[in-house]
């Protein structure tokens, strides 16, 4: 790691001075991809401003029609909170399956959408139950938000601080884990918001990304057996030593399949 | 270099360290501790596996001044004196290690799961061990290791 600053602001607005004084500074919230990062001398940053533990981005909390997680929340936390569980089972669900349970311990929401990792989980459920972004600036909409592959609308300065979700009965998280890193080869965020379907897709390899054809297939009342010949664009998907592009696609149909059935009950 | 104030296994120390140093290494080389090993350079592998604050994590995947002022536990401080911690005599007794590598790290994660499931059955111990490398591929008694020292914590609780 080369060398560096660390600070751990009292306070969210002297985080953000620190932040903003210092184009080449860098939040620190959970660090677990930071750190490997760091350690691989693949960043340089100046200085860590450390918020991992500012009360302002610490809390899980109701809101109109839904829940608000605060950045800093780690996925543990997130996993066991008796108000997800409650209104979004499947997000808990989610993040009870992110990496193992030490990088649970100290991963958090903030750092994983911000991070936009084109396999991390969080950001499929962020697009697909269509959640807004709260940062210290402005709120945004997820499309707005994710702007692929390990980049977002984040501004230099500017800090996720909040993930406001819809309350949803319906939706399920599957994934298709990579047997040796167990990272999601795939995975696929299914939901229904009212009579309207969603399904994001992540693990492609640009980021992840809505599969529009489906969720109106799907809208029309087709049945889930059907989503087979619904066009999925090759574009979206990338090959590598794990798996060809071809190969990503296929899953994705399937996996998508598996969290609809599941979704209605018809697998359990 | 910064002087950071830490509590490991309920003494408070001083360590005077770059920013960038590593909690393994402050623990290690600054403090000795060379129990907690560092078996990959990747943050995958859980031979590192320390609590801090009452949860385990792995200490090569945060800075040691991220760790000031919480109170570390390594598995120096599990045994009392000369008497092993219930899972420690358990590894002993299951035959949970080869070549012994990976087990300061399979026992802080085991401890861990102890006291977030209480009794898991077999199947909750192996997820929650997802995040712990044994390249002896011992795994089938360090789960009967675990399960066993669950039983037995639960009847010294």
């Amino acid at each position: 790691m080369y060398d560096l600053g660390y600070s751990r602001p009292a306070t969210l607005a002297e985080a953000l001075e620190l932040l903003q004084q210092d184009d080449m500074a860098q939040p620190l919230s959970g660090g677990q991809t930071l750190m490997p990062v760091l350690r691989a001398r693949l960043a340089a940053p100046s200085q860590l401003v450390d918020i991992a533990r500012l009360d302002e981005l610490r809390q899980i909390r109701p809101i109109d029609g839904g829940i608000e997680i605060g950045a800093g929340m780690t996925h543990a936390e997130v996993a066991a909170h008796p108000v997800v569980r409650a209104a979004l089972t499947a997000l808990a669900a989610l993040a009870g399956g992110i990496g193992d349970a030490q990088i649970r311990h100290r991963g958090t929401i903030g750092g994983s959408i911000a991070n936009n990792d084109p396999a991390a989980c969080y950001p499929s459920a962020v697009l697909a139950l269509g959640a807004r972004v709260q940062t210290n600036l402005r709120i945004l909409d997820a499309e707005a938000f994710f702007a692929g592959m390990f980049a977002t609308a984040l501004e230099p300065g500017e800090i996720v601080t909040a993930v406001r979700f819809p309350a949803c009965a319906e939706a399920c998280y599957l994934k298709f884990r990579n047997p040796a890193s167990r990272f999601a080869l795939v995975g696929v965020f299914a939901a229904r918001l009212g009579s309207e379907h969603r399904i994001a897709i992540t693990g492609g390899g640009n980021g992840v990304f809505r599969w529009h054809a489906a969720e109106q297939h799907l809208d029309r009342g087709a049945d889930i057996d059907s989503l087979d010949a619904v066009p999925l664009d090759l574009a979206n998907f990338t090959g590598d030593i794990h798996g060809s592009a071809e190969y990503r696609l296929h899953i994705a149909k399937v996996i998508t399949r598996r969290a609809l059935m599941q979704m209605a009950g018809q697998l359990t | 270099m910064s002087r950071i104030e830490l509590r490991v296994n309920g003494r408070d120390v001083e360590v005077e360290a770059d920013g960038r140093t590593l909690l393994t290494h402050a623990l290690r080389d600054h403090l000795r501790l060379t129990g907690t090993h560092i078996g990959c350079d990747t943050s995958q592998c859980g031979s590192c596996t320390v609590h801090v604050d009452g949860k385990a994590v792995k200490s090569c995947t945060m800075l040691a001044v991220q760790a000031a002022g919480c109170d570390i536990l390594t598995i120096e401080g599990l045994a009392n004196g000369r008497e092993l911690h219930p899972m420690q005599a358990a590894f002993n007794d299951f035959h949970g290690l080869q070549c012994g590598f990976c087990t300061p790290g399979m026992i802080m994660m085991a401890v861990d799961i102890v006291n977030r499931h209480g009794r898991p059955d077999e199947a909750t111990v192996r997820a929650e061990l997802e995040g712990n490398l044994c390249r002896c591929t011992g795994y089938h008694n360090i789960i009967k290791a675990v399960c066993a020292g669950a039983e037995r914590m639960g009847e010294v609780a």
